[in-house]
């Protein structure tokens, strides 16, 4: 799975099967970390208008 | 004042009558998962399975609903990237559907190893040339995706959409739902065609083995192919039994209509494609392996022509042939009968990719192996359609899964 694992080669099979994965889970990964942020920043700024309302 | 926890404008039975109706389930589901226990603490051998006969029951059961579930990725490639309008109306069914299907396909994985806390072997020390290494990896991250389309329909509960992070987090997901619904159908176009390339690659079985393309055999196209075509069947059947159930219309004709006619099409190409496959493999590749049409459908008594004739005749072309016509598609009867046909189709070609390659004689002193599952194969292959009726009936109860359900029934 990864290069430090015993049985790693640096060849052509490795590279698509392990890049796909990678590749997939980067996507994956990077989509719920921006959808994550976002909802706290819109979380904070519901919030925020809120309070200024309340005062 | 409570939130309640049902949708608002929506009727649901008693909760006396909910809880009644799970527990019913639950009996079912716990005679499963009592199996499972007993599977994966005394071993393999509480099955019928051996070293000559690996592949059996639920093995059957893991590939069939990997292809029933394919009506997620084709109906989210349909929704967010060809962008139909009609089958967001229907959408959240099928990923629902999906997630029960790659769920219960884990789950059995996890049962058929025998020893599932080694199940990240397969991660960890990946055989890059293995396509069941594909298909774990694809499975699992398509799994990932999957739950993902499905949480924010479980974040529109009434309950959770008062959580403001809850709420945005939905609404976010949903703007960028078509990312995810785009690496959901590369990841499934791999792990559906791998699981036809399981079988097309056996050039020790000449019942399975097939010739391709470059690594592929043509094995991989057709399973992903039919998975397209019968899986929004698939997601059409079940619906349709959950307004039976339920006494409600919960999609519009229009959307079955769609789904059929694109089905019908995706059937029918793969019929096509299927047959000319089919008439190469027999007269070409098997006879040079030394086989005979005939000996892969005669000398048992179980295994005859009849199961290819059901398999491309009733369970292929017939529902093509129905679903391509616009008289067929808007009759409720027809369209039900050609969504059961090919639905069962492809139940029979998974069967006959596991079970009959497996049972198949090679030597000519080799009988065919005939094999019955144990009680315990079929306690652990009802499992998952007992959790997915759980699941289904928590979802229809507590969520908003269909946009069009108060427009259509506005008695309720």
């Amino acid at each position: 799975m990864f290069p430090f694992i015993f049985e790693w080669q640096w060849d052509l099979s490795h590279l698509v099967f392990m890049g796909g994965l990678w590749y997939a889970l980067s996507i994956i990964g990077l989509g719920i970390t921006y959808c994550v942020i976002k909802s706290v920043i819109d979380s904070n700024k519901e919030a925020g208008a809120g309070e200024i309302e309340h005062h | 004042m409570t939130t309640p926890a049902i949708p608002e404008g929506v009727k649901r039975c008693p909760t006396r009558k909910f809880v009644l109706w799970l527990a019913v389930v639950g009996a079912v589901l716990l005679w499963g998962v009592y199996a499972m226990y007993l599977i994966w603490y005394k071993g393999l051998n509480q099955t019928n399975m051996n070293d000559a006969y690996g592949f059996a029951l639920w093995i059957w059961a893991d590939l069939a609903v990997i292809a029933w579930g394919g009506g997620a990725f084709f109906s989210g490639f349909l929704a967010y990237i060809v962008g139909r309008k009609e089958i967001k109306h229907i959408i959240n069914y099928a990923v629902i559907i999906g997630f029960i299907c790659y769920s219960s396909a884990l789950l059995i994985l996890a049962i058929d190893i025998g020893q599932p806390l080694r199940g990240w072997f397969i991660f960890w020390h990946a055989n890059v040339h293995s396509m069941l290494t594909e298909v774990a990896f694809c499975l699992s991250v398509y799994f990932a995706v999957l739950a993902i389309e499905f949480l924010p329909l479980v974040f529109e509960n009434p309950k959770l959409k008062r959580i403001p992070f809850l709420h945005h987090m939905g609404h976010n997901m949903h703007e960028v739902m078509a990312v995810f619904a785009a690496t959901g159908v590369f990841l499934s176009f791999f792990h559906q065609g791998s699981l036809g390339g399981v079988a097309g690659v056996l050039y020790g079985r000449p019942f399975a083995y097939r010739e391709g393309l470059f690594i592929w055999p043509w094995t991989f196209f057709l399973f992903t192919w039919s998975a397209a075509a019968a899986g929004p069947m698939f997601t059409i059947l079940i619906t349709r039994i959950t307004e039976a159930i339920t006494r409600k219309k919960l999609v519009a004709n229009s959307v079955y209509q769609f789904m059929g006619k694109v089905s019908g099409w995706m059937l029918l190409t793969y019929g096509i494609a299927k047959i000319i496959d089919t008439y190469v493999w027999a007269t070409q590749i098997a006879p040079s392996m030394g086989f005979k049409l005939m000996d892969f459908y005669s000398g048992n008594p179980v295994y005859g022509i009849w199961i290819l004739f059901a398999e491309i005749v009733l369970g292929t072309a017939v529902p093509a042939l129905i679903l391509i016509t616009r008289r067929g598609r808007e009759n409720g009867v027809l369209l039900f009968t050609a969504a059961t046909l090919a639905v069962i189709g492809v139940g029979i070609n998974r069967w006959a990719m596991v079970l009959q390659v497996m049972a198949a004689p090679l030597l000519p002193f080799e009988d065919w192996y005939m094999y019955s599952p144990s009680w315990q194969e079929v306690a652990t292959t009802v499992l998952p359609f007992a959790y997915g009726l759980m699941l289904i009936s928590l979802a229809h109860r507590y969520l908003p899964v269909f946009p069009q359900e108060r427009e259509l029934n506005p008695g309720n």
